[in-house]
């Protein structure tokens, strides 16, 4: 079917650039990526999944220009910190990639190593999830297309391969700066059966930027994952994550975003072994004062096993006609029993300009499952604002202090205390401003 | 300390006048009372003293040591030395109750341009009110009010004045929803925090509060207005008779 002209022309554009060269298997992939993407297209406003959010940030000329520093964030934590400039691993910069139990790679590195683990993993979680509707026996395939991230898959040029055998003793952390331009990412994670490794990621890849992780989280393995953007306000930020997990393994991500013109976090998780647990929640700070500011959310877990547990939780805080999206689809196989599912998006109006859209969808093929979901938009409420200044709290910090109460549900979810911590201590100074 | 003149107040949403010339003087360290029927207007009365929003002023005035109440933002009549423990109590997900109480004490401190009490300090400080109240470390490290049985948020109300350590409490229904133990425990709060200086008004429906904090001035409010004042045998008389005579005599 031949895509409408202004996709074809928005695709062609791109498709009229080769791929990098990479040793064998990594072009290869890459090639495949190029053509799935001249299959999808690229996407524009029209499309079903781009609707709240306009495309045209990171389809278009790159109109972005601030650039950043590190923040600190998560220095407490004592993490191996991996430094991208512009997309360009910086090992000035870094420490060394010598971890216990985990192996650190670059994505430039390894494309003319035939036998590789990065290998079976690149682009494959992103092929299955831009693969074409179908049914396997009673199982349904209902694949949202993902175009940015077959562009990803096609087009970057570096990434960090973590592949963990055993517990990682310190968390590993991805921090990014920029000059500005454009950039594109792509990390794979492996965990083996029984590991476990924390993802810190924090800083602004690019002034536009399209940054992937694809983890392949073994039995009993567990993945945490964190990400902070922010608080720079002139950027589009595109994230995808993808995930595949298996029997009795958890997984955790959570993101938090402070200002920037355009964000979208994209997200697909695959449930793939019994008894597993998947956690996904974020929130933002976003304040149209600064300029404009629009933040989405876009979640798709698919619970393909048996008595597995997963959570969407998110929360944002929009102020002087902020828009915020989160579109979030849990999609129930037949055979995946006892499932359950909880899914909560909200966000906080701290004024009457500002705009939350939300499209929660369910698909439940199962008989035996517990799935609930909720969206609500609501101000602060003047009663528990009344109740702080009469003790004496001035109007600005009440406001805050209930501004982090909104967040909380979102902030329990991440798994580690001190990181938790740390992450609200930098909300909080944002909310200071 | 605290005086109220001819104070005229309406709903700010339908027009409804709620006092209608309510007069009263608050001696400094003593403890008044108002009794009252339903709908006489005393809640009311504590939520224009502490600056909540939806009541319109629309004559007479409160000032509390000479200084013009109605005129302040809520915090900064808190700072001032004012503090309303609440009927209910509002609950605040997410807000640790040590955080909540540590951010108040040091706003009005900062207010008030003294220093903010160091972390060491408050904790120190924050366990010895507590305990005296039989307020666990698990209730301070629980978000505000949440989960709380009714007991503990009135206690925990007792726990904030303690910290806050303001000249003018008013205490609205704090009776309300308690058992005899639960009551008589913050009114032994209330009672430690009588100093001679400390002023108190106590709003209740019943007498039985006034059994364990023994008011000096008791004040029957009905209609938006007080209507008669003696000491502490007038709450009894209310006890046995109702508020009807008083009402005819008015």
């Amino acid at each position: 079917m031949a895509l409408p002209k202004i996709k074809q022309d928005l695709t062609d554009a791109v498709l009229s650039q080769p791929v990098p060269e990479g040793g064998s298997w990594l072009t290869a992939a890459r090639e495949a990526a190029r053509a799935r993407l001249g299959a999808l297209g690229m996407p524009i406003r029209r499309d079903e999944y781009w609707k709240f959010t306009n495309p045209e940030p990171w389809t278009g000329d790159a109109a972005f220009s601030t650039a950043a520093e590190a923040s600190g964030i998560f220095d407490a934590a004592e993490p191996l910190t991996l430094v991208f400039t512009d997309g360009v691993f910086d090992a000035d910069a870094s420490d060394d990639l010598a971890l216990d139990d985990v192996k650190i790679e670059l994505l430039s590195t390894v494309g003319h190593t035939d036998l590789h683990w990065a290998k079976g993993l690149y682009g494959a979680l992103e092929a299955a999830a831009n693969g074409a509707e179908r049914r396997d026996g009673a199982r349904l395939f209902k694949p949202v297309a993902r175009p940015m991230a077959a562009l990803n898959t096609a087009m970057a040029e570096e990434g960090v391969l973590i592949h963990a055998s055993g517990e990682a003793a310190r968390p590993i952390r991805i921090s990014y700066r920029t000059t500005g331009g454009t950039t594109q990412l792509h990390h794979l994670v492996k965990v083996e059966e029984g590991a476990s490794v924390t993802i810190l990621e924090e800083g602004m890849p690019g002034a536009q930027s399209n940054v992937m992780i694809e983890a392949d989280v073994a039995d009993n393995g567990t993945f945490h994952h964190l990400r902070i953007q922010g608080p720079e306000q002139d950027r589009a930020t595109l994230t995808n994550f993808f995930a595949r997990t298996g029997t009795e393994s958890t997984l955790k991500t959570f993101g938090f975003t402070a200002n920037g013109a355009a964000t979208r976090n994209e997200a697909v998780i695959e449930i793939t072994g019994d008894d597993a647990t998947a956690h996904i929640a974020g929130g933002c700070l976003g304040d149209n004062e600064r300029g404009s500011f629009h933040h989405d959310d876009t979640v798709y877990i698919t619970h393909d096993a048996v008595n597995c547990e997963s959570r969407q939780v998110f929360k944002k805080v929009l102020r002087n006609g902020a828009t915020g999206v989160f579109q979030g689809k849990i999609l129930v196989q037949p055979h995946a029993q006892k499932t359950d599912g909880y899914q909560i998006s909200q966000s906080l109006l701290l004024d009457d300009d500002s705009q939350f859209l939300a499209k929660p969808e369910l698909e439940i093929y199962a008989d035996d499952v517990a799935c609930s979901h909720g969206s609500t938009s609501g101000a602060i409420d003047e009663q528990a604002l009344f109740y702080l200044r009469s003790r004496g709290v001035p109007r600005k910090e009440a406001e805050d202090l209930l501004t982090l109460s909104f967040l909380a549900e979102a902030l329990e979810e991440i798994d580690e205390e001190s990181l938790a911590e740390m992450v609200q201590a930098k909300i909080e100074d944002w909310l200071r401003g | 300390m605290l005086e109220i003149k001819n104070l005229h107040v309406e709903l700010e949403e339908e027009e409804k006048k709620i006092l209608k010339g309510v007069d009263l003087v608050l001696e400094p360290g003593k403890v008044h009372a108002i009794m009252g029927p339903n709908g006489s207007g005393k809640s009311t009365l504590s939520y224009v003293l502490s600056g909540r929003d939806g009541y319109e002023v629309t004559d007479g005035s409160a000032t509390l040591e000479g200084e013009d109440l109605l005129d302040m933002e809520p915090e900064e009549r808190a700072a001032a030395g004012l503090f309303l423990a609440f009927q209910y109590p509002v609950e605040i997900p997410g807000v640790g109750n040590m955080t909540f109480l540590r951010t108040a004490v040091n706003a009005q401190r900062k207010a008030r341009g003294e220093d903010e009490l160091s972390a060491g300090d408050f904790l120190k400080l924050v366990r010895e009110k507590a305990k005296s109240l039989k307020i666990d470390a698990d209730m301070l490290k629980r978000p505000v009010n949440v989960g709380f049985s009714g007991g503990e948020k009135k206690r925990n109300e007792i726990l904030q004045m303690a910290m806050l350590e303001p000249k003018m409490c008013i205490l609205d229904e704090t009776d309300s929803g308690l058992d005899v133990d639960a009551m008589k425990l913050v009114a032994e709060g209330v009672n430690a925090l009588r100093d001679g200086e400390r002023t108190f008004l106590v709003i209740t429906h019943y007498q039985r509060l006034l059994d364990h904090i023994k008011p000096d001035v008791v004040h029957i409010m009905a209609d938006g207005r007080m209507i008669t004042q003696g000491g502490p045998e007038l709450a009894l008389e209310v006890e046995h008779n109702g508020y009807a005579n008083l009402l005819e005599d008015a």
